[in-house]
């Protein structure tokens, strides 16, 4: 069906056919046509403060639900201020739809009022860019954008609306499927790679599953469990792979890397195969490359060619959606069972690993005076619901949140976490919580990360958006101070923070109930408390500042070097070099 | 080594920005491309010749399938194929050394493009270190100006 309407409507209609039921922006000059044709339309738009937030908040709710989210900033600033977020969303792969008003057509080049190169700006930060040059043509674009941020690997697009475009009438046909088929660059596996790395998989003794994003992006978590048990291989995750299997699974090893577990790591430098799904050997992962995991053959499956040996030399690589590749090598590891290894050599891998875990337990002072913030972390997961959403910022906060949180189920883990981008926990969990009203959010922040997004908290009382924001608050960028401790001589440069808002009074200002916790004996009831409604809500843990992130691979280092306690271990000359590259 | 990559594109506004931007990005150096129409109305053909191992040429094709523009990529660096470089020469003219320099273009294949009594316009259309050699020849009598296209390439 032909329908004349202007820009904004076709764009509004666009945005309903793709399933979008909520977007996060901010008005300006050259998107006032589009708010206008929102005033009377029945897309939910959440006013945000910041248009940084409005992208984490995409980009939390595409996490959350495996949905594009969508957000939106008008030309210039608010097309510059979603960069960031963006970024973060490539690096991560998160299917994320960027709405820029962009000035009139004729005057761009001129250097009009908010005009900025968002075309170019964008390039490296998404995943494709469009400038739609007449109303008509919006529909398409828009399910281009759509088709490319979830297709293949995810990640972010960005579509630029001059405003003449939003104001002209258009004529246009909408079309669910457009039958738009864009190349793929799948070089799928053929059988005969399949059977290698199956016959690599039964051959092994002592082999681990490494799983990434793309366990979750692929929907590939019971294909993973399955081929775990059936093979009685333990699985660890990277940062984005956590939820991809469950914490309490006793194949389940946690996370590896830079703050993963010693057993976790150890397990990897010993392995004679490890079976990549979905990851990308991140140097956070690896550690000093040409020491990472020496004695073992490798196997890849990942839906980006561009992956493949890109860090490490892969020894079988299986290019497709992670999901389909691991139901077709469960099938093929089926056929061939008889030759699976003695159960007992297996038996014997889990129990070395166990050992390991002895030897350097993943833990904390549990039993001290003192309110360590791992307890914060361990407290409000017992009191959370199993479905229960968490978000976090970037620092230490983070990686004790991955280290002691107890992941049930996939997609309800936000973090940004190959950006590592300071701001995201709070409108990240924002995000989450608009897809899913009824499920708590949690959103763990650090005192540093949330002063740079808390502006939101009136998004979220205007909303009543019922997050729960629990502040780990040491009084300093607590990340920095770590790294400045152990590998800068104690010489504390510009990390105190202890010149801040009384966090609580300020959630009271913005009509946020919000509490200060300053003893450890009162976390429990706070918590309880905390989670006990469905209102929007803050604590802010005033937790030991002294305390760091252990296990560390100091920079540079390789696995086998990491620091499970403090005090400071000397580094070798070499990793101390490697140091400052990094 | 040196790889040479041929690039099916769209040909759209940004396309070009985009591709020489995933070579910054990834850390190549791109030694000469040269970009033209096809047979194909709507599409532009790439030749990039890039200096980098098996492996980085692997990770760059994937890479360049990753841009939504780009529809097919040809490794072409040890394909039998058809590599031509075209070189414009101003080469400075003497009275003395003229039927020299006309011989000398002769013998490498140069055309003769324009004469004037100040310099020869030579158009060489050749391998890439014919074109070399020639200009090697040449700088003696003292090259005024000169202009290259960067290789293209042909599967035979």
């Amino acid at each position: 069906m032909r329908m004349k309407q202007t820009g904004s409507e076709i764009l509004l209609e666009s945005l309903h056919r793709e399933g979008v039921d909520v977007f996060f922006g901010l008005p300006g000059g050259v998107v006032l046509p589009l708010y206008d044709a929102l005033y009377s339309s029945g897309v939910r738009h959440l006013l945000v403060r910041h248009e940084q937030a409005a992208a984490f908040a995409a980009d939390g709710y595409a996490r959350a639900t495996g949905k594009v989210g969508v957000c939106l900033g008008t030309s210039g600033p608010g097309a510059t201020n979603l960069i960031t977020a963006l970024t973060s969303a490539m690096m991560d792969s998160i299917p994320v739809v960027a709405l820029t008003g962009q000035v009139p057509l004729h005057l761009i080049g001129k250097d009009a009022f908010q005009e900025c190169d968002t075309i170019g700006i964008s390039m490296p930060s998404t995943k494709r860019s469009f400038l739609v040059r007449s109303a008509a043509d919006i529909p398409e674009i828009m399910h281009q954008a759509f088709k490319t941020a979830v297709s293949g690997r995810p990640g972010p697009v960005l579509v630029d609306l001059p405003k003449n475009v939003l104001m002209e009438s258009g004529e246009t046909t909408y079309l669910n499927e457009r039958g738009m088929e864009k190349k793929e660059c799948i070089r799928e596996w053929t059988d005969a790679d399949l059977e290698r790395a199956a016959d690599l998989v039964l051959d092994s003794r002592r082999a681990v599953f490494y799983a990434g994003g793309g366990v979750i992006a692929s929907q590939a978590w019971d294909e993973l469990r399955e081929l775990a048990e059936l093979t009685k291989i333990p699985v660890t995750t990277t940062l984005m792979g956590l939820g991809g299997f469950p914490s309490d699974h006793r194949l389940s090893l946690g996370m590896l890397g830079m703050h993963g577990s010693y057993a976790t790591n150890q397990s990897i430098c010993n392995c004679d195969l490890l079976i990549a799904v979905g990851a990308r050997f991140d140097d956070r992962v690896t550690g000093r490359l040409k020491d990472f995991s020496t004695l073992s053959k490798k196997i890849h499956i990942d839906v980006d060619p561009s992956e493949i040996n890109k860090n490490v030399r892969i020894d079988v690589a299986l290019v497709g959606d992670a999901r389909q590749t691991l139901r077709a090598l469960i099938s093929a590891i089926q056929r061939q069972t008889d030759q699976a290894p003695a159960p007992a050599a297996r038996q014997q891998w889990l129990q070395r690993i166990e050992s390991w875990r002895g030897e350097h337990p993943l833990t904390y002072d549990k039993y001290g005076h003192a309110m360590k913030p791992q307890y914060v972390i361990e407290t409000l997961c017992r009191h959370a619901a199993e479905d229960a959403i968490v978000s976090v910022d970037v620092g230490q906060h983070q990686m004790w949140t991955a280290q002691f949180w107890k992941f049930r189920q996939p997609r309800t883990w936000l973090s940004s976490s190959g950006l590592g981008s300071m701001g995201y926990g709070f409108p990240a969990a924002m995000g989450a919580q608009l897809a899913f009203p009824d499920r708590q959010v949690i959103a763990f922040v650090g005192d540093g990360g949330f002063q740079m997004t808390l502006n939101d908290l009136a998004t979220v009382a205007q909303y009543r958006v019922p997050v729960k924001i629990a502040i780990i608050n040491n009084r300093a960028l607590g990340m920095v101070r770590q790294w400045q401790e152990i590998f800068f001589e104690k010489r504390y440069c510009d990390i105190d923070l202890s010149y801040a808002p009384n966090f609580a009074k300020l959630a009271d200002s913005y009509g946020i109930r919000g509490v200060r916790v300053d003893h450890r004996a009162d976390v429990e009831d706070a918590v309880r408390d905390l989670l006990s409604d469905r209102e929007p809500g803050l604590i802010d843990f005033w937790v030991d500042p002294a305390e760091n992130v252990y296990p560390i691979v100091p920079p540079g280092a390789s696995l086998a070097e990491m620091v499970v306690e403090p005090p400071r271990v000397l580094l070798e000359e070499e990793a101390l070099d490697d140091l400052w590259a990094v | 080594m040196l790889t040479i990559l041929v690039v099916h594109v769209e040909n759209h506004p940004g396309v070009l920005n985009r591709v020489a931007s995933l070579f910054r990005r990834r850390g190549f150096n791109i030694e000469s491309l040269a970009v033209g129409r096809t047979e194909k109305p709507g599409f532009s053909r790439m030749t990039i010749v890039v200096d980098t191992d098996e492996g980085g040429a692997t990770r760059l094709e994937a890479n360049l399938y990753k841009l939504v523009e780009v529809l097919q990529v040809d490794n072409l660096t040890s394909a039998a194929a058809l590599c031509r470089d075209l070189a414009i020469i101003k080469v400075n003219l003497k009275p003395e050394s003229r039927r020299e320099l006309l011989e000398l273009a002769r013998d490498l294949g140069a055309r003769v493009l324009r004469e004037t009594s100040e310099y020869l316009m030579l158009e060489a259309t050749e391998t890439e270190d014919k074109i070399d050699s020639l200009v090697e020849r040449l700088s003696g009598y003292g090259i005024l100006e000169m202009a290259r296209t960067g290789r293209v390439a042909m599967r035979y």
